[in-house]
């Protein structure tokens, strides 16, 4: 019998709120993250970064620097593998220099040494050489003629002929003929928008600390979203075999996407090597600004027609990302989201990936959809203004739905996009009356959510308890969700349930914990080794009593026999079964290794009233509402957990966050002084309301919930301020010098 | 460079070190007496995830020398428990998801415990501007402010 426990309503455990299982290290002080950790001989590294946007490196004198006290290793590009191409080839020119410094903060060098102070020293110590080049670091910029090459020959086989160098992919879909579809709008708008480069801002920085000995042989304890991966790429940065190396995971302290990539992991491990010491490696804050993942900063234009009764006749977009220096700004998943809310007949898109003297940008919380929704969101409130029509019943009329063909191509299978319009609508909010000076902005916004290898394994003890190992780095909370999906299924209390992240060795590769994949494939597969287990439980009360395996089913933590033998027997606990699993056939334990494909899109609405000071032109938000579908909310709370931090961080890059260049070539704002998040003070109550529907591809019909909500405020929060000044604000972030600026247009008007 | 001798007392204990007189508080707690309880999430006063209490006062460990601790009473977060008995806001804490990651967890958990001491019933807005220096990227803070307020009713229930 094929154990199938997919079901979408019913649930025991699944859709409480107990309490986490990481709570107490939490909230103690005794979770380890990673810089927390300590070996014994560890030596402490500092990086030497170019101060130059562009530059050659003509010579990089250590010597001074080894010959201090204290300093045990220095490394610069020579101590690291050669040959490396494509990705590995791009993050280790990353991590460490080749011939030229691509951005300012690019890593140079590196040292060892007994104390973090003499670390920091000895890079002083360190001289190099550079022949400063021109540079380049704004989007538009890079694309024209005579701009600086970043690196020729970077470009893939997508980009068309004639392109400036610095383009290096391109994308375009589409379908129907968009001229047509303008002529037969009543009003066409069409603008073009901007958004700054922002940072993930997690507040750990990037820590690490490696042992490597010159047998090949290595550990590695990391703050990172996804460990096989790192274990991969320093494998690969190194020369060494991947195997050789177990990388453990340590509590994270925020990643948002920017911690799926590598960036110093190599580095610690080169120096360990050379110094023949276990050697830590924790990034400064102003390291984590000028050498790890910003978003793309974009230029977009939109142009969308539609008719009185709000009917979309046509869209077209143009989203060009600055990716820093390497390629791989998300300029797909820019183009592909922008009109995916839409039932679209006419519509086409198109992506360009840019280079620039900035540092490699990272994924950050859907990486690329944010912008693209800032832009067409935009356009439709515009257009909703001058036609006079409400913005929910002319996104809900013009809705992709079950059956739509999605603007890039597919047709969209069970989504949830209408229900959440709906629940908008619906919602007190939406009518509440506005105060004076306010505005209110809604929007739209989309994420494709990822499944992606994965392998998870559950063991049980003799009492009937149960231990999860899983390979996704818990984020947010995502053992508890593990632990309520396995109690689910074993039908076992959630508390006889530990759910540990496993080391590289112990499971198969597990992707990265990255397109809010976790709690969708890392649940599945919990789902999954939960009913192999059972299925073997089943088996061992099979053979106990006599019966056929296929007569025994599962029910509430008890194998009880069925069909004809119903009755027959005692139903048998699950600490029954294992309390003997010795003497009936070993242990007994469920497994799932395999790469989900059934990840389901989500779509969310946000609702935020603005409130705009004339004076100073600071905008304050003063009420914020999020409504997204879940498909099945597994935690509620740390579901709506997710969908307030996403808000909160599409509130700063909205109004306050953004990467600021000199002239020069360098950033200007590398602290959390001058590069603000939202502070408490900031931010009003952020209302939730979770709309379910339910995933045919997961068994209790999860859809990923991490990335979706980041996706339409800072379109949201545009409208608001818009509504609220009347000044149509097409450049993030609206900081108050902008805003000053559109008030004092508006008057001038 | 030759090192400085500090006798203090960290969450009632006393203790002893040698530092360097470059070495901030944070240093030494973390890297000398290995409470790594408190975090270095900027290292320049900005983000409060290195918030202690020096004779009761909340600041950032990060902005004082160690050799400033010479005869002061330290409270970190490995000290607010007692024995086996979490503190009303660890517990609320957990009990209302007001972490995501955690790792602002320790700061903002001594700052509102030395706000509750000075102001046993604040009001949104002053919890909120209390925690202005506490950054937390994950939550919204939301949730923080709930548990915060919710300690706060029932603290002065108990009392
Ligand atoms: S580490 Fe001290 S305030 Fe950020
Ligand atoms: S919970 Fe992650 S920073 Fe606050």
């Amino acid at each position: 019998m094929a154990l199938d426990s997919s079901k979408t309503t019913g649930f025991k455990y699944v859709g409480t709120r107990p309490n986490r299982p990481d709570g107490l290290d939490k909230v103690t002080g005794r979770a380890k993250f990673g810089a927390d950790a300590y070996a014994p001989g560890m030596l402490h590294a500092a990086i030497k970064r170019s101060p130059h946007a562009h530059a050659r490196i003509i010579k990089i004198d250590t010597s001074k620097a080894l010959a201090m006290e204290g300093v045990k290793a220095v490394v610069t590009r020579a101590d690291f593998a050669t040959g490396l191409e494509g990705e590995f080839g791009d993050i280790l020119e990353n991590v460490m220099a080749g011939e030229k410094a691509l951005y300012d903060g690019h890593a140079v060098a590196a040292v060892a040494a007994t104390s973090a102070l003499i670390a920091r020293d000895a890079i002083k110590a360190i001289e190099v050489d550079y022949e400063i080049l021109p540079h380049v670091t704004d989007v538009d910029a890079a694309m024209q003629a005579g701009a600086p090459v970043i690196r020729a020959g970077a470009a893939d086989a997508s980009v068309p002929e004639g392109l400036h160098p610095n383009v290096v992919r391109y994308y375009e879909s589409g379908h129907g003929d968009v001229e047509a579809g303008f002529a037969e709008a009543d009003l066409v708008v069409e603008d073009h928008f901007v958004t700054e480069a922002t940072h993930q801002g997690y507040i750990e920085p990037h820590a690490c600390l490696g042992t490597l000995g010159s047998d090949g042989k290595g550990e590695l304890w990391c703050c990172t979203q996804g460990h096989w991966y790192v274990q991969k790429v320093c494998a690969a940065c190194l020369g060494l075999e991947t195997s050789q190396l177990r990388v453990t995971a340590s509590e994270i302290g925020g990643g948002f996407g920017g911690k799926t990539t590598v960036f110093i992991e190599p580095v610690a491990l080169a120096l360990s090597r050379k110094a023949n010491r276990p050697v830590k490696l924790v990034m400064t804050r102003s390291e984590v600004f000028r050498a790890s993942g910003p978003t793309s900063s974009t230029s977009m234009d939109v142009k969308i027609g539609m008719k009185k009764d709000g009917t979309i006749t046509a869209a077209q977009g143009t989203f060009r990302l600055q990716g820093g220096a390497f390629p791989g700004a998300p300029c797909e998943m820019t183009a592909m989201c922008a009109f995916a809310p839409y039932d679209l007949k006419h519509v086409h898109q198109v992506g360009y990936d840019v280079m620039s003297n900035r540092p490699k940008q990272a994924a950050y919380r859907a990486p690329g959809s944010p912008m693209a929704a800032f832009a067409v969101e935009s356009v439709i409130d515009e257009l909703c203004g001058q036609l006079g029509l409400d913005p929910i019943d002319t996104r809900l009329k013009n809705a992709s739905r079950e059956g739509t063909r999605a603007s890039f191509g597919p047709t969209w299978p069970r989504i949830g996009l209408v229900e959440t319009l709906e629940a908008v609508k619906a919602h007190p909010h939406y009518v509440a009356p506005l105060k004076k000076g306010q505005g209110r902005g809604i929007s739209c916004g989309f994420w494709f959510n990822h499944g992606g290898e994965t392998a998870v394994s559950l063991a049980l003890s003799e009492d009937g308890s149960a231990q999860v190992a899983v390979g996704t780095p818990d984020i947010g909370g995502s053992r508890a969700s593990m632990a309520l999906m396995a109690a689910e299924v074993l039908g076992i209390p959630y508390e006889d349930i530990r759910v540990t992240i496993a080391d590289t060795a112990t499971l198969g590769y597990n992707e990265i914990s990255h397109g809010s994949r976790v709690t969708y494939a890392s649940g599945l597969a919990t789902i999954k080794a939960a009913e192999d287990a059972v299925q073997k439980l089943c088996g061992r009360a099979a053979a106990k009593w006599g019966i056929p395996e296929d007569a025994v089913y599962w029910e509430d933590g008890y194998a009880k026999p069925s069909g004809p033998n119903a009755g027959d027997f005692e139903p048998l606990h699950i600490d029954e079964i294992t309390a003997t699993m010795g003497a009936t056939g070993g242990p007994i334990c469920g497994h799932f290794e395999a790469t989900p494909e059934g990840a389901g899109v989500s779509f969310a609405a946000h609702i935020v009233d603005a409130e705009v000071d004339p004076d100073t032109g600071k905008t304050s938000v003063v009420r914020y509402t999020v409504v997204q579908d879940a498909g099945k909310a597994i935690h509620p709370t740390y579901v709506e957990g997710q969908f307030q931090g996403g808000a909160a961080q599409g509130i700063g890059w909205a109004l306050n966050e953004e990467y600021i260049y000199g002239a020069d070539g360098r950033l200007q704002n590398a602290g959390f002084l001058d590069y603000r998040i939202p502070v408490a003070s900031d931010l009003p109550m952020i209302d939730t309301v979770i709309v379910e529907v339910p995933n045919p591809g997961h068994p209790f019909g999860v859809r990923g919930v991490g990335e979706t909500s980041i996706c339409p405020p800072l379109a949201a929060i545009a409208n608001a301020v818009s509504n609220a000044v009347g000044v149509r604000m097409r450049q993030l972030p609206m900081r108050p010098s902008r805003v000053l600026e559109a008030l004092e247009s508006a008057a001038d008007g | 460079m030759s090192k400085t001798h500090v006798t203090t007392k960290v969450n009632g204990d006393e203790v002893e070190f040698l530092c360097d007189p470059r070495e901030t508080l944070l240093d030494v707690l973390r890297d000398r007496l290995h409470l790594t309880g408190a975090k270095e999430g900027c290292g320049t006063g900005d983000c409060g995830a290195c918030s202690v209490t020096v004779d009761g006062r909340l600041v950032c460990s990060c902005l004082m020398l160690g050799v400033e601790a010479e005869g002061k009473e330290i409270g970190t977060v490995e000290g607010i428990a007692e024995g086996e008995t979490l503190h009303p806001l660890q517990q609320k804490f957990i009990e209302y998801a007001a972490l995501q990651c955690g790792i602002c967890t320790p700061g903002i958990l001594v700052a509102t415990k030395a706000l509750l001491e000075k102001n046993p019933d604040p009001t949104e807005s002053e919890v909120r501007y209390w925690l202005a220096g506490n950054l937390c990227r994950c939550t919204g803070y939301d949730k923080i402010i709930r548990a915060v307020m919710d300690t706060a009713a029932e603290m002065r229930e108990a009392s």
